[in-house]
């Protein structure tokens, strides 16, 4: 089993370095920065497919941890602590290699924190808030959760639109760039770093894949499973069902904020669209497409639903695009489209159009929908009303 | 010392007391039935022992320990697993991914490790698969292993979640109407699993409606009505006990 | 704070939440006929507001309002019969996410039709400057307007299901679908109807109060998320519980943009949304429900 893992996650990379080629050798390299952020985006994918398809829980705020890290990564290494330089905390800092000198913006220069520790910061407080958050919301259940996980994006939405020090609606510019290994690999969005960039995103997802694809075959993973097949059974052999959610809540939520970290200092900078409900929407919209529990499937439709967004291949009509999707996914195939049985929806179609002449009440249309209905299909018999 | 002992324990839902001051105890190594007619209380009799529904009154304390108050989770820690009535097997596992679950909790590997594949969790990784072997082996159903274990026949699922609940070895099983939609020869032959369980060292608590399985196998039986115990004792004194045969016996048919 | 401040905020609060406990009942009209939380809820209200200040070029603004309503009413039936109706027995999530999915196609089709431009209906009687004194504080007649028309649906809706016989049927319907509709109900048209009367009331609600807080094509969500609140708050399905928590809402909110950046106003009452959730799911005046696990 290991073995295919590796042969997929081979092929991947081989397919993103034959991409790479392509792209620079036809004179289109420019493509390389949308498939490089459209690689961050597919972290955040990955993150919620698991939480989704295997925990079985929804999340509607997911862009707030994407936030977080980048917020966090961009707030540190822009806010300048050079006035304050006497402190002792700050020239202790100073003095222990946080704290960085640069260049500034309007000449003279700032003290600000290194990328590296404000890189570890924003993961570790974006665990943190998934932890708090997730204890008390994932004990919710259905369209609870739902709106639960709504409020909370929300809630971070508002706060990074409301709050000065954020940049309010402007959002923080002139992040710097990310030299994760100095000299030889930079996170930073300019033509001369193109190629080195696209690969560490590319490494970084094809890294998180096996990752991912590991957990999933191990006894969390098996646990996790259980617990969307049958909650109270996998309970009663001793699995800790809240806790196991939580920590793959939280586990998305770092994925989520590696993300957001990076792209941050891949733009130089990150706005308040990052962290607003549509772009949450989006998530869910493209883990829905790929397929709940469907590493691989949310991976094919991030990446590319993704590029096409950010090629501008919507037009204005980006977000209805996927409001579109996520209808037409769920109507037709809640399972994702890979298990979209096309026949099946146009004999239903038909059966619609013409209906049977006895009223049938309630037909249990459910099992016709498709397998793999994954946290969609399951609770329809808890909705006891 | 009693392996598991219920004292005065009680619990309403609404208006109607399901299950109303029944205190009893299991002994190591025996085989115990819950009988009674159907709505006498004796599933929320087991989903109050096994941490399911929280008692409204009344103890439960097994191997000498209260589990008062404990997760499900926490009881099945503790040595106590279970079947369900109405099978609930995991959807879109093998049988034998049914059965690892069940060793769930004799394994530690746990996020990072999981994702970091580290040789210590694939050699525990293998350790469980190895034993869920064993255990399927044990009850007959090795050769079910590789299937999807929803697509089975009942029976067949009802052997899986069997092995699922003893997988983790477990001190004591309760077993929630194992016969329920079985056919005579099977129900014979699960008869005969039960008693090599118990042979094994687990004790057995379990709820039937099947008079033939339960009167055959069981050491002791304790009959349950409207919530209430009428009757304790061995089969065969339970049998003889006029009120049992007015309110159950008589009533169906046996 | 002043007596007369005081009074001004509170009565601030009942406006913004008499609109809420409409948006609220809506949800609940829905919630009891099919068990759907209808996350578009809020574009109603939108969709009213916008459609009669456009309507209102070439209408006087009581036609205006009647034709927003029926236009709304028609986009709440369509949204029926076109996707709702095609499912049967889908669980809770699928149906809210279809919702969402819903709400982003009208408040696009709502961008694209209309702008990024903040839109209102003049007011009905007097202007901007028109007030009358309650207590200490300045009044615009258009609060009498929305609270009065809000409680006129109130009321409306409520006799509307307690005596008539449409309306003892959609509670029949409710209550048990297949036993409805083994009665002979028309039970798909019922829900469709209740579609289209949650329509209405929010597409109302949206033009009595577009001269006070305008409209835009993106306010939608905001009011979806609080009219969950308040159906929650009073425990989905109750309506005069709904009316009270509107209240309440909309009165807290208002106290609060004085201690904190009106910006953290919405996050306001998604902090109440998320304690009630945490702490009561079943809603203040509700009965428990199986909510969590």
């Amino acid at each position: 089993m290991l073995d295919s893992r590796f042969a997929k996650i081979g092929i991947f990379l081989a397919a993103a370095v034959a991409v790479e080629r392509i792209a620079v050798l036809s004179g289109a390299g420019y493509l390389l920065t949308q498939l490089t952020m459209s690689a961050y985006y597919t972290l955040v994918a990955l993150g919620l497919s698991l939480l989704m398809g295997y925990a079985g829980q929804i999340s509607l705020g997911h862009a707030g941890f994407f936030a977080i890290g980048g917020y966090t990564s961009a707030a540190l290494t822009t806010w300048d602590l050079s006035a304050r330089h006497a402190e002792p905390v700050v020239a202790a800092l100073s003095r222990a290699g946080v704290l960085v000198a640069r260049a500034g913006a309007f000449g003279g220069d700032v003290l600000v924190v290194h990328p590296w520790p404000a890189f570890l910061c924003a993961v570790a407080l974006s665990a943190a808030v998934a932890f708090l958050v997730g204890i008390p919301v994932l004990k919710l259940r259905g369209h609870y959760l739902a709106m639960a996980t709504l409020g909370v994006g929300t809630i971070l939405s508002s706060i990074a639109v409301g709050t000065a020090a954020l940049g309010a609606a402007d959002g923080i510019s002139g992040v710097p760039p990310f030299d994760l290994v100095p000299g030889l690999l930079r996170v930073a969005g300019n033509a001369p770093v193109r190629i080195v960039n696209y690969y560490v995103a590319f490494g970084l997802l094809a890294a998180a894949m096996l990752l991912l694809s590991n957990l999933v075959w191990s006894r969390v993973g098996r646990a996790l499973r259980a617990i969307h097949g049958a909650e109270d059974a996998a309970s009663a052999m001793g699995v800790d069902v809240a806790r196991y959610k939580l920590g793959t809540f939280v586990l998305s939520a770092v994925l989520a904020a590696v993300a957001g970290s990076l792209l941050t200092h891949f733009n130089a900078g990150i706005g308040p669209s990052e962290v607003s409900i549509m772009k949450s929407v989006r998530y869910v919209a493209i883990v829905a497409v790929g397929g709940m529990g469907s590493l691989w499937g949310a991976m094919a439709a991030s990446l590319s639903l993704n590029f096409l967004s950010l090629r501008g291949y919507f037009g204005s009509l980006d977000d209805a695009v996927f409001g579109g999707i996520l209808i037409a996914v769920m109507l037709f195939s809640p399972g994702g489209i890979l298990s979209l049985d096309v026949r099946g929806a146009i004999l239903a179609l038909l059966r619609r159009v013409r209906p049977p002449r006895a009223p049938a009440p309630e037909p249990e249309d459910e099992a016709a929908a498709g397998d793999g209905v994954g946290v969609l299909g399951k609770e329809a018999g808890e909705e006891g009303r | 010392m009693a392996l598991l002992e219920v004292s005065g324990i009680s619990k309403r839902f609404g208006g109607v007391a399901a299950v109303q001051d029944v205190s009893f105890r299991v002994e190591p190594g025996m085989i115990k039935a819950i009988i009674g007619p159907n709505g006498a209380g004796k599933t929320t009799l087991f989903n109050l022992v096994s941490g399911f529904v929280p008692p409204d009154k009344g103890s439960v304390r097994l191997g000498g320990e209260s589990i008062q108050g404990r997760r499900p989770h926490e009881v099945a820690a503790r040595g106590l697993t279970r079947t369900f009535q109405h099978i609930k097997l995991f959807a879109g596992m093998t049988a034998l991914e049914n059965v690892m679950v069940g060793r769930h909790l004799r394994a530690r590997s746990g996020f990072l490790s999981g994702m970091l594949h580290l040789p210590w969790a694939r050699r525990e990784d293998a350790a469980v698969r190895e034993r869920a072997v064993e255990v399927m082996d044990l009850l007959g159903i090795a050769a079910l292993a590789p299937l999807e274990a929803t697509a089975l026949s009942y029976g067949q699922q009802r052997a899986v979640e069997l092995a699922r609940a003893l997988a983790s070895d477990p001190r004591i099983v309760l077993l929630d109407e194992p016969a329920a939609g079985l056919n005579m020869r099977e129900t014979r032959e699960l008869a005969k699993l039960v008693s090599k369980i118990r042979d094994r060292g687990v004790t057995v608590l379990l709820v039937e409606h099947d008079m033939s399985l339960v009167m055959g196998i069981s050491d002791e039986v304790l009959v349950l009505s409207y919530g209430e115990k009428i009757a304790e004792a061995a089969p065969r004194e339970v049998q003889s006990d006029p009120e049992v045969v007015r309110i159950y016996l008589g009533d169906d048919g046996c | 704070m002043t007596g007369d401040l005081f009074l001004q905020f509170v009565i601030a609060g009942l406006t913004y939440g008499a609109i809420y406990a409409v948006v609220g009942i809506g949800f609940n009209i829905i919630y009891s006929a099919t068990g759907i939380i209808n996350f578009a809820q809020g574009e109603f209200v939108m969709l009213g507001g916008m459609t009669a200040v456009s309507l209102h070029t070439v209408l006087p603004i009581p036609l205006a309002i009647a034709g927003a309503v029926l236009v709304t009413m028609a986009v709440g039936a369509l949204i029926e019969v076109a996707l709702m109706r095609w499912l049967s027995g889908p669980s809770a999530l699928r149906m809210i996410i279809i919702t969402i999915g819903v709400s982003i196609l009208v408040r696009e089709a709502a961008l694209l039709t209309w702008g990024q431009q903040v839109r209102s209906l003049p007011y009905f009687t007097g202007n901007e400057v028109t007030s009358f004194a309650i207590g200490g504080a300045r009044v615009s007649p258009q609060v009498l307007w929305t609270v009065g028309a809000c409680a006129a649906m109130v009321i409306l809706v409520t006799v509307f299901f307690q005596w008539t016989m449409l309306g003892r049927q959609m509670r029949a319907c409710a209550a048990n679908r297949v036993a409805a509709s083994l009665c002979g109900l028309p039970t798909r048209n019922l829900v469709t109807l209740s579609f289209a009367l949650s329509a209405a009331m929010g597409a109302l609600a949206g033009c009595v109060v577009s001269p006070i807080t305008y409209t835009r094509y993106d306010i939608g969500a905001g009011l979806a998320i609080k009219g969950f609140t308040v159906a929650i708050l009073g425990g989905l399905g109750n309506s005069l519980a709904a009316v009270a928590a509107g209240l309440v809402l909309g009165v807290v909110e208002s106290f609060s943009v004085s201690l904190m950046p009106a910006a953290y106003k919405d996050a306001i009452s998604i902090a109440v949304l998320l304690g009630i959730l945490f702490v009561r799911p079943s809603g203040i005046f509700g009965e428990k429900e199986a909510s969590r696990a």
